[in-house]
């Protein structure tokens, strides 16, 4: 079971119980940022009340700032990060929408921020369950996105995004993204690393060296070799810069595996991009994200035990959007089903579902795909659910045509 | 107490170079060198999006000579608060980049409409979390990179292109916000109002704001010639009626035991001596287009008195605060 060397670390990791907000609390504690900036809007999170507790206590010497709003918790990571110093903030729901301005605006700038989100529904009218309408809407904002399916994964990518982010190639700020209440509020196991360990693999910020109009300089706001930033940029070469975010994002499809190898060398635990699930022989396969993943995988087990040829995919990376390994692993799957937890009104479907049409609509070889909406506000996604998905995408099977391309489920009327 | 001399002045190189695009005759840079002229050592700024923004940065060039960052327009004190968070943390760990900076000047800047308007949260909330920062208010009176629009620190009856001077309505209908007594009200160790046509004046106080521990708060009167309407030679003349008439006092109130303490400056203090000195509203408002209408086709007395009557009374109670 153990490889060399892996049971002398698993030894060394201390098995806690926490949720998914506790669970990035501790990980941001065993980071030590320099800057935490947080409001609680409703809905609120506990991840900064723990937070908090840290700072009181003396456990981190990091500077918390309360600040009187989300759009200023990220404004004030902006100034922070621009000043050289690693900043953090966590959100959910209407506090990311508050800080739609800023989340573009903190890429542009080319900040690597991190921030936990904790997946809830979008006002109005007003919920304060999971779904995943409040991120998709920043999937555009030049963040890096990671999706979580356990207490496990949030803790683990709340360590890991740090260099993602801070990748010389990279640059660019990482969202964490956990389901609210199914993740945030229930209690796991989750296995954690030395806080010495943790500090190693983070590190001390290193900069990247740009040309300023004084010169050399490292890319931050250094009083001795002063750098402009985030000035009018206009037609001239705007549109430059936003080709050097595309090139960052393609840069961290390569830069996220590095990090996690490295990852994996101080946890024992390896992540990809994309986790499949059974896929080699699958007839019908789902692909989704976050902890619905679980109970998928878990049902796939169930409906191979009674022989059907089931696999899944878990998306834990959406942004950037790892297209051909994608390709790769759903290889010869002739049926897929997403599963989306947001709906895109007017939309030809939901979002995951229209990056894998056209992720395959170039290909020769192409499944039948079709689209299911699920679990808004909070609805609940039973193993029922999941299972009632398999048997559609059988039934697309069998005909061989896929008859409803989006179709809601677990919902009434 | 500051001790910041005009040879000292005189010998600082000015930190936002010449070349920018702003208009001819802004106040904004005059205001802008000047408070930077007094800065202690390692400074950093930060600007709300407006005019001062726009026409220092135009990208591949700029005029900052210091390490400056915008990042959007009602967020100057969040961002300056960010910065100063970053050099606390790092002073505290003994590491990072700014960690070897015994003191650290940052500079928010930000015209009227990122602070009386869409900018008073974020200020609002920097203020009360005590961050060591100096927030300079740039008040041209309306959204003036944008077309003149008006703001809470338009003036009464000025007309701008969101409150023009019609047939029924005589420009602005409400009155300027007290910007600086909300600020006061913070209990924030230093507010102060400048005026480019005394720069010593300026350069003292902004010394005085970067030397005290907390939030320091400068307003700054910056008439607009394109807004105002009136030929860019005359912007000093207009920013010291501006004073003279009591319109714009010039003032420093410091935190002393609890307690707001006001202090006329010398060219407010010598009204304040000498009343009939005063000079009356009309002059100042009859230099401005935007006022024009208060004039021509027909004299509105009517609004001049109201003008005049209102600035008599905030002049009283800025004299009962001083304790005249």
């Amino acid at each position: 079971m153990y490889y060399d060397g892996e049971e002398e670390m698993m030894q060394k990791q201390i098995l806690m119980g926490m949720n998914g907000d506790e669970a990035v609390a501790y990980a941001t504690k065993q980071v030590n940022p320099d800057v935490v900036a947080a409001y609680p809007i409703t809905p609120q999170t506990i991840i900064v009340e723990r937070f908090s507790e840290y700072v009181a206590d003396g456990l981190v010497d990091t500077e918390f700032v309360a600040v009187e709003s989300e759009h200023s918790a990220l404004s004030n990571c902006i100034g922070a990060a621009a000043a050289g110093a690693r900043a953090f903030t966590a959100t959910a729901a209407n506090g990311l929408a508050l800080m739609w301005e800023m989340t573009y605006i903190a890429a542009s700038l080319r900040l690597p921020i991190v921030m936990a989100i904790v997946n809830r529904a979008l006002s109005g009218p007003i919920n304060i369950h999971n779904d995943h309408s409040d991120s998709m809407g920043a999937r555009d904002s030049g963040w890096i996105q990671i999706y979580c399916e356990n207490s496990q994964e949030v803790y683990d990518a709340c360590i890991a995004a740090w260099r993602m982010g801070e990748h010389p190639d990279v640059q660019l700020p990482v969202m964490v993204c956990l389901d609210g209440f199914t993740l945030s509020h229930t209690m796991e196991n989750v296995l954690t690393i030395p806080d010495e360990e943790v500090r190693e693999f983070i590190g001390e910020r290193k900069f990247i060296t740009v040309r300023g109009h004084m010169g050399e300089t490292e890319f931050r706001l250094n009083p001795e070799i002063p750098l402009t930033m985030g000035p009018l940029d206009l037609q001239d070469f705007y549109f430059e810069h936003k080709l050097q975010q595309v090139e960052a994002m393609r840069l961290a499809l390569k830069a996220i595996p590095e990090v996690d190898a490295e990852y994996a060398k101080i946890s024992g635990r390896r992540y990809g991009m994309l986790h499949p699930y059974r896929m080699e022989d699958a007839e019908v396969a789902i692909i989704g994200m976050g902890s619905t993943m679980g109970t998928v995988m878990h049902m796939v087990d169930e409906l191979r035990a009674e022989g059907v040829k089931a696999g899944m995919i878990k998306m834990r990376v959406f942004r950037p959007f790892p297209t051909e390994e994608l390709i790769d692993i759903i290889g010869d799957v002739p049926v897929v089903g997403v599963l989306d937890k947001a709906a895109s009104f007017g939309a030809p479907g939901g979002p995951l579902y229209e990056e894998i049409k056209t992720t395959f609509y170039d290909e020769a070889k192409r499944p039948l795909v079709a689209d299911f909406i699920y679990g808004l506000g909070g609805r609940d996604a039973s193993p029922t659910l999941i299972k009632g998905v398999y048997k559609s995408l059988e039934e697309i099977s069998s005909k061989g045509e896929v008859a409803e391309k989006v179709s809601y489920v677990g919902v009434r009327g | 107490m500051s001790d910041l001399t005009l040879r000292e002045a005189a010998k600082k190189p000015d930190l936002i170079a010449p070349g920018h695009r702003l208009c001819a005759g802004c106040d904004e840079t005059l205001i802008a060198r000047m408070v930077l002229k007094a800065a202690r050592g390692p400074i950093m700024a930060t600007s709300a999006t407006g005019c001062l923004e726009v026409a220092t940065t135009i990208f591949p060039y700029t005029a900052w000579n210091i390490p400056w960052i915008h990042s959007a327009f009602e967020n100057a004190a969040a961002t300056a608060s960010g910065i100063e968070a970053a050099w606390q943390a790092m002073r505290k760990k003994g590491k990072g980049p700014l960690a070897k900076y015994e003191t650290l000047d940052v500079v928010a800047f930000a015209g009227d409409g990122g602070t009386y308007d869409i900018g008073i949260q974020a200020l609002s909330g920097a203020l009360e979390r005590g961050h060591d920062f100096t927030y300079v208010l740039i008040d041209n009176e309306a959204y003036m990179n944008t077309g003149i629009q008006r703001s809470g620190g338009t003036p009464h009856a000025a007309s701008t292109t969101t409150s023009p001077a019609g047939h029924v309505i005589p420009g602005k209908r409400e009155w300027k916000k007290p910007i600086a007594e909300i600020v006061i009200a913070h209990e924030i160790p230093y507010v102060a109002t400048l005026n480019a046509a005394w720069p010593m004046d300026v350069m003292r106080k902004a010394r005085s704001a970067f030397e005290v521990k907390g939030p320091a708060f400068l307003h700054a009167i910056v008439p607009c010639a394109r807004g105002w309407r009136y030929p860019p030679e005359k912007t000093i003349e207009v920013s010291r009626l501006a004073t003279q008439t009591c319109l714009f006092p010039l003032y420093e109130c410091r935190l002393e035991e609890g307690r707001p303490v006001y202090q006329l400056s010398a060219a407010s203090a010598a009204i304040a001596r000498r009343p009939q000195s005063k000079k009356s509203v009309e002059e100042y408002l009859s230099m401005q287009g935007r006022f024009r209408h208060l004039f021509r086709p027909e004299r509105r007395d009517d609004i001049i008195d109201r003008i005049q009557a209102w600035v008599d009374h905030r002049w009283k109670l800025l004299l009962e605060k001083v304790g005249q």
